[in-house]
């Protein structure tokens, strides 16, 4: 049976989905910036950025930019009405501290025991670059990561053992792919849902760890 | 009377010596203190430690410090950007070492320096390579990593306003690493884009206690520009 990839925007509405009003929430760099996109506008949720930032609105108008308001990612955003400014350590001590509800993160690679590669790709020539990569990943109650299933070459992203350089141990709670949804428990990795017309046997070969169904 | 506002830009930046530990305030381009690090370039210090959350951008401020060759060492937690090109061919060169640390053990380590704590155990980082050779404890049936604080000879900071007394307000997200640097070095030289008489600034909203900061020097107020986009993870 037929069936078809989420694209990226697909993908950032089923995240939002599971985003429940009050959460406080950090969306990471690249792909899980997408999600606030697809928040409801009547579902107040506070949005975190590490920078020192809660209750981020969307990006500014064009000829609105204020380069002293941005997000992690440098760009500039704005401040929703009741939004607050604080110093760094503050802004990790919400994450450390286990302040936040949800984070949600890309990923290189996540392995069945939930340890999540996301920072580094190890190559020798590559520049390193953590960010608050590694402080995301421990210190939300629930970090959610978001990638494509597969990489371009059709191997999964979801491991045994990770290959890349680790940013944390059995830190992910749950995993949304452009194929499926699946939580990572004590008893294994789960699936919650699959994309129309996957079959979990499918899914399964093209996973390669073995799935719970 | 007490007056911490220095006329001079290069008097206040005196202070750096050669080898010098030196803090430096922003995430990318947000509170970066352009005009003090100008002033630094000028006053041309060398064999630097920057402590800085990125590794320059562009060809200007942090980038132009490392490209006049003064920093023997950097400490921070995002050195590759789409415009961090200086840092880059340093780096890969092998003419300037890094130290990289993630971001909330970086703030951190700048905090407890500045709040007088010996060290601290974190979760953050713990199995990855950036925990290696670092002592290592299970509490409350979890693991921590042990980090040290991070101290400076000088923090350069930029602030929003200022009195004679030190005391400094901040502008939205340029706040960053500024209160925690102010903290942690032996003498803090902030930028402010306007300096008011004492009392002027309201004593509940002063981010930062004149206790920090030894030094204050105004600048003129020049919007912030882009810088440090990412690429996209």
């Amino acid at each position: 049976m037929a069936y078809a990839k989420l694209t990226r925007d697909q993908m950032a509405i089923r995240v939002a989905r599971d985003i429940p009003e009050g959460a406080y929430v950090n969306l990471g760099i690249g792909l899980p910036t997408l999600v606030a996109n697809h928040l409801p506008r009547n579902r107040e949720v506070f949005l975190h950025s590490e920078n020192g930032l809660l209750g981020m609105g969307p990006a500014p108008a064009a000829g609105e930019e204020d380069y002293d308001l941005i997000n992690a990612g440098k760009q500039p955003v704005t401040l929703l009405p009741g939004g607050a400014y604080f110093h760094h350590a503050d802004s990790f001590a919400m994450m450390r501290g286990g302040h936040l509800d949800i984070c949600v993160l890309g990923a290189f690679q996540v392995s069945r025991a939930g340890d999540l590669a996301n920072w580094h790709t190890g190559a020798p020539d590559a520049i390193p670059a953590v960010g608050g990569a590694m402080d995301l990943a421990i210190g939300a109650k629930k970090t959610f990561v978001m990638m494509e299933h597969l990489t371009k070459s059709g191997a999964s992203k979801i491991v045994d053992a990770c290959t890349y350089p680790l940013t944390g141990i059995a830190c992910v709670s749950r995993i949304y792919t452009d194929l499926a949804v699946i939580d990572v428990t004590p008893q294994g990795l789960a699936v919650i849902e699959a994309v129309a017309g996957l079959s979990f046997e499918e899914l399964q070969r093209l996973t390669g760890v073995t799935l719970r169904a | 009377m007490i007056d911490k506002v220095f006329p001079d830009i290069g008097a206040a930046i005196a202070a750096v010596t050669d080898g010098a530990t030196v803090m430096i305030g922003g995430f990318g381009g947000a509170g970066q203190p352009a005009e003090l690090i100008d002033a630094l370039i000028e006053h041309g210090a060398r064999d630097l430690t920057i402590v800085n959350n990125n590794a320059g951008n562009g060809e200007t401020g942090l980038a132009a410090l490392l490209k006049a060759g003064r920093v023997r060492k950097i400490i921070c937690s995002f050195p590759r950007q789409v415009d961090s090109q200086v840092f880059d061919d340093l780096y890969r060169a092998g003419k300037i070492e890094l130290e990289l640390v993630p971001q909330g053990n970086l703030a951190e380590r700048i905090r407890a320096a500045g709040a007088g704590v010996g060290g601290f155990y974190t979760p953050t980082g713990y199995g990855t390579d950036l925990a290696k050779g670092k002592e290592t404890r299970m509490l409350n049936g979890r693991m921590y990593v042990f980090e040290t604080p991070i101290h400076a000879d000088v923090a350069l900071i930029k602030a929003e306003a200022g009195d004679r007394w030190g005391n400094l307000t901040y502008r939205k997200t340029a706040r960053n690493f500024g209160p925690i640097m102010a903290m942690a070095a032996k003498i803090t030289v902030a930028s402010v884009h306007e300096v008011v008489p004492l009392g002027k600034l309201d004593p509940e909203a002063i981010v930062t206690p004149g206790i920090f900061v030894q030094r204050v020097v105004k600048v003129p107020r020049s919007a912030t520009g882009p810088a440090g986009f990412n690429r996209a993870a």
